[in-house]
């Protein structure tokens, strides 16, 4: 493994753990934990068709990811039917699919991902995307708060929630599909949330909250890679492990 | 005095099939202050979204030209350990302008509650900064819906006492949603009962009668003369 594998690596972690952890901060103040797995499910499909047709497998997997977000919006929007439901069937459903027509010798990857395998432009793509993705949130995260905090309020002063739901669902779309190639489709719903859980655990203000989430996530990627450089191990997996650390440190110091 | 800030005529509300509110005629004159009482499930807080459009509905909801207006929900979705400061919460507001002046107004300003995490308030400090929230920017008119629970008898009384503060030294006019009956012959101008329909309208001491009391809270015998913090 040479050192410009090495860098490329960690300097996607870095920006793509971030993004995660950061964007994931609202997702678990609206207890959508789940909802960053359900859809990282539903990309395997779009993952394994892209690679039987040869295509970019980031274009698959966002593309499945895309009609997806939206069909959650949409029933957000039209039905009042339990949610959770919904989501159980279709998305497990999906992850079936994706993996009897994932080609063999891919899957392990598909499903666990191997952050040490992106070559210099998929890190360039992965690098930028994460930026915009942090950016959007950013703007977009008064909003969103509110519209957490309480519907009411949010549109008394001129909020359009469903337009911010669907912004939001978006980026959360393009960061589940950038999180496969990191730690695969298993592992990015707890990319997306176990940083912001553990951030909770010690922030009693939004600031500190986003800051450690952000962090948090970063944190993760970068010891992650760095453990997996020096024993070989999957990445997937030992990312994740490196949150859930953090998020037991954090539980230590939980503030009363 | 013809100086009409809201008028409504055959407001009615239907929610997936069942009619929440019916036929409710109102007017609310400037600087003066409404209370809205009946049991629970009347509609009370479902009128109140209705007024600011929250809810689809049919009649006339008809506010004066370029009204502000101030909304104080009667709850948040702040859970247990919600990662935000009470200074934070009221920067959300969309023009933040006058946040100083809000929090002198409910008493809040210089003390350390700004910092504190809004999910370790007490009900009652809560509440005050709901109605800090709702009353940066100086609105007309300000909609209060009372909180179920989660407010001592001592918190609920100083929130009406500001509430009654904001009408005389800003001129605000005030909706208040209310299940206790004291609160509205201490504070309120015109009182509408509410059960679905309108079964009162006017000045508390001249429509609030055993006849009404009866329409209103059947189920409940004697209610005016009740102990507000035991009756549901």
């Amino acid at each position: 493994m040479t050192n410009e594998l090495n860098l490329l690596s960690l300097a996607t972690g870095i920006f793509v753990g971030g993004a995660a952890g950061y964007i994931g901060s609202f997702m678990v103040l609206r207890r959508m934990s789940l909802v960053g797995d359900a859809l990282s499910h539903v990309a395997l499909p779009g993952l394994a068709i892209a690679l039987l047709f040869n295509i970019n497998p980031f274009i698959g997997a966002f593309s499945f990811l895309f009609v997806a977000t939206l069909s959650i919006w949409v029933m957000e929007q039209k039905t009042t039917l339990p949610i959770d439901t919904i989501f159980g069937v279709f998305f497990t459903a999906s992850l079936a699919i994706g993996i009897l027509i994932t080609p063999e010798a891919e899957l392990l990857e598909a499903l666990f991902g191997d952050i040490t395998k992106i070559t210099p432009i998929e890190a360039a793509v992965a690098i930028i995307l994460s930026i915009v993705i942090i950016a959007a949130t950013r703007a977009i995260s008064k909003n969103e708060l509110l519209g957490i905090i309480s519907n009411d309020l949010a549109i008394s002063e001129g909020v359009n929630i469903s337009k911010t739901n669907l912004a939001y669902l978006m980026l959360v779309a393009l960061i589940v599909a950038l999180g496969i190639k990191a730690v695969g489709t298993i592992l990015t719903g707890a990319l997306v949330i176990i940083p912001a859980a553990s951030a909770k655990n010690i922030a009693s203000n939004f600031r500190d909250y986003s800051f450690y989430s952000l962090l948090f996530g970063s944190l993760s990627a970068v010891i992650g890679i760095i453990v997996v450089q020096q024993t070989g191990l999957s990445s997937g997996p030992v990312v994740i492990l490196s949150s859930v650390a953090i998020f037991i440190l954090s539980l230590i110091f939980k503030k009363e | 005095m013809n100086d009409k800030i809201l008028e409504t005529k055959d407001l009615s509300v239907t929610l997936e099939g069942r009619q929440v509110i019916q036929d409710i005629s109102l007017s609310i004159e400037r600087n003066t202050i409404l209370a809205i009482i009946g049991p629970n499930g009347a509609g009370k807080s479902v009128l109140l979204r209705t007024l600011l459009g929250l809810v689809p509905h049919s009649g006339e909801v008809k506010w004066q030209k370029g009204v502000k207006i101030g909304y104080v929900p009667q709850k948040v979705s702040i859970e247990k350990d919600f990662p935000l400061s009470v200074i934070e919460f009221l920067k959300l507001k969309k023009n933040a302008d006058g946040v100083e002046d809000a929090l002198q107004n409910t008493g809040l300003k210089g003390h350390q509650i700004l910092h504190r995490q809004i999910s370790d308030l007490s009900g009652g400090e809560l509440q005050r900064v709901l109605i800090a929230w709702a009353i940066i920017g100086n609105p007309d008119i300000l909609l209060f819906d009372e909180p179920l629970t989660g407010i001592d008898i001592g918190g609920e009384e100083t929130i009406y006492h500001l509430l009654g503060k904001l009408k005389k030294e800003r001129g605000t006019t005030i909706i208040l949603v209310s299940h206790d009956i004291s609160v509205v012959y201490k504070y309120a101008d015109t009182v509408l009962c509410l059960n679905k329909k309108q079964i009162c309208l006017g000045k508390p001491n001249e429509v609030i009668n055993k006849d009404t009391e009866k329409k209103l809270y059947s189920e409940l015998e004697g209610f005016y003369k009740h102990d507000h913090e035991h009756h549901k």
